[in-house]
């Protein structure tokens, strides 16, 4: 195995030990993004220099003793959160050649706990699609199939984990995005429960619903970069004045007793057959390693997508009113203000923007607003108490992270509809503001393409989920195949 | 309700120009996006709270003392248009 397919943890132990420099481990991150990036696209742009300068200072560190956790370990970033210095632009034409005057909250954490930051993962224009083809920077691709679909809109962040560019790789998460690219590229998302992960630094599609998570090739990687972003801080009034806890420790393997919710409304047609094998199957191997399998009820899931498409795009509206032309970004000149507002944003906004704006609108505006957005609050508050009361009965619920496997580029794109029902997994989470997480559970057989499964929690139940991921991961082989572009 | 939807007017209050060809794609796909979300009408929701917010927080206090914030220089460095220390816009009152 070579330097750039070992896990974070690894790496990590190695660098500590001193068998590896973290200017090699950078530098081989840099050769493969050099090697296999051309094809797959998941960079929009990456400092070397400045990459190769955080490695060096790095090994300074650990020459004057420092034992920071992620010391030296390349980690990178989708283009959505803001890195002091470097560009952001929300895969969108809109930012122009913006440069961010600050680092998110994540950023400086993970710079305390040592790791290398760099470069930006491409995405779906401002987080909205499943398929990262929203991109105004083209489309990323999966790295198991060149002509298919990485998922979205954290499709940068799976792709570069997936093809071994970078050892982890943070995302956001408002219906799914980082579950689903985690699912069809076969590697571990993790979306923390809402107000785990400061979102100081992260640019705003849906508030209530947008949340900080990891990408890794294993899911103790996960627990480890988990635990260097989570907690409290002052910077954003959302995030949980709730502990860290050591979520490595709860990774002993120990699920017995643990009961698995298994939503009746989730067994939906339209599940791939092979999807829905690789779910069965691995359910029957979470029951053999000693969890109770519970079948529990979800009965608002078939509001979810509704509910979802009215709440995030009235709160998107409001958010993406900012890109005006004014203070930042690029800018299209107008007679008046209104007209330049209008132009700016007129030109600047690819079309799944422009769509989710005038949907957001519609149902924020006047005889509107009750019938659809105040209606759609309600329906979320009984999709939340769905999740509540089936927590009563169990500590984690078990589904397919998405319908099918990763489907071809230009396939759905023609369709938002059939586009945002294939997130049907993965939206409620969001509503409910829980924990989720994707994890490999095996591969369709022709093409060979990852399955991906998805294990909800309870809110601040991320233990529990780390728990029961790396009990099954470790019962079986599939976190170790790599893709045939990653060699 | 999605009958009459009228694209024109919901771009003009989100501050978007559109193509007459975008309005038109736009339009249609947004009526069978609206058709679908018409299925939450079918549940009873009297006497249901909304949920702005999944997690139950009481307000967040910190003291009110100054704090350093970007300069002046920061703030503008990204913008489109600058003179003497502010942002320019089109003349705005005749």
């Amino acid at each position: 195995m070579t330097l750039h397919q070992l896990t974070l943890g690894q790496l990590a132990g190695k660098i500590a030990g001193r068998e590896v420099s973290a200017r090699a481990a950078m530098q081989s991150c840099l050769d493969q993004i050099q090697r296999v990036d051309g094809e797959l696209h998941a960079f929009l742009s990456y400092d070397a220099s400045d990459a190769l300068a955080q490695a060096d200072a790095a090994d300074r560190a650990l020459a004057s003793g420092s034992a920071a956790p992620l010391l030296g370990v390349p980690i990178a970033l989708k283009d959505v959160i803001a890195v002091r210095d470097q560009p952001l632009n929300c895969g969108s034409k809109i930012l122009g050649n913006f440069i961010s005057p600050y680092s998110g909250t994540v950023v400086e954490k993970l710079k305390e706990a040592g790791a290398i930051v760099f470069g930006r993962l491409n995405m779906d224009e401002f987080a909205m699609g499943s398929s990262t083809e929203n991109s105004a920077f083209g489309a990323t691709r999966n790295p198991w199939d060149l002509s298919r679909i990485p998922g979205g809109s954290s499709g940068g962040s799976a792709a570069a984990v997936a093809a071994d560019e970078c050892f982890a790789a943070l995302g956001s998460d408002t219906g799914g995005s980082i579950r689903q690219p985690a699912a069809l590229c076969g590697c571990v998302g993790f979306k923390p429960t809402y107000g785990r992960v400061s979102r100081y630094g992260l640019v705003a599609f849906a508030s209530s619903l947008d949340q900080i998570g990891t990408f890794t090739k294993d899911v103790r990687d996960a627990a480890l970069v988990l635990r260097a972003i989570s907690g409290p801080d002052p910077r954003d009034s959302t995030s949980v004045p709730q502990a860290v806890p050591d979520y490595t420790a709860a990774l002993n393997g120990n699920i017995k007793g643990l009961k698995i919710g298994l939503a009746r409304e989730y067994m939906i047609g339209g599940l791939d057959p092979e999807v829905s094998a690789a779910v069965q199957t691995a359910v029957k191997q979470l029951e053999k390693l000693g969890a109770e399998i519970v079948e529990v009820s979800l009965p608002h899931t078939d509001y979810a997508v509704a509910t979802y498409y009215i709440v995030a795009t009235a709160e998107a509206s409001a958010n993406l009113a900012r890109f005006d032309g004014v203070r930042y970004g690029a800018r299209v000149d107008g007679a008046d203000p209104t007209d330049l507002y209008c132009r700016t944003r007129g030109a600047g906004f690819g079309p799944e923007v422009k769509r989710r704006i005038i949907l957001g609108t519609y149902v924020l505006s006047t005889g509107y607003y009750d019938a659809y957005y105040l209606r759609a609050q309600k329906v979320r508050t009984l999709i939340r108490r769905d999740f509540l009361e089936a927590f009563e009965k169990v500590d984690a619920i078990v589904t397919p992270t998405t319908p099918t496997a990763a489907f071809k580029i230009g396939e759905k794109s023609g369709d938002p509809l059939q586009m945002y029902l294939s997130d049907i997994f993965t939206i409620s989470c969001n509503l409910a503001g829980i924990c989720g997480l994707s994890l490999p559970c095996g591969f369709t057989q022709n093409p060979k393409l990852p399955i991906g499964l998805q294990l909800l929690g309870k809110p601040f139940g991320e233990e529990t989920l780390l728990k029961l991921a790396h009990t099954y991961e470790q019962s079986t082989p599939w976190h170790k195949e790599r893709p045939p572009l990653s060699s | 309700m999605a009958a009459d939807f009228d694209i024109k007017y919901v771009a003009h209050l989100a501050r978007l120009s559109l193509t007459p060809a975008e309005e038109q794609q736009y339009g249609a796909q947004l009526e069978g996006i609206l058709g679908y979300i018409e299925k939450l009408k079918q549940l009873d929701v009297e006497g249901i709270e909304p949920t702005a917010h999944a997690v139950p927080l009481a307000n967040v206090f910190r003291p009110d003392a100054a704090r350093s914030s970007l300069s002046n220089e920061e703030a503008l460095r990204n913008a489109p248009a600058k003179a003497n220390g502010l942002f320019v816009v089109p003349k705005i009152v005749e």
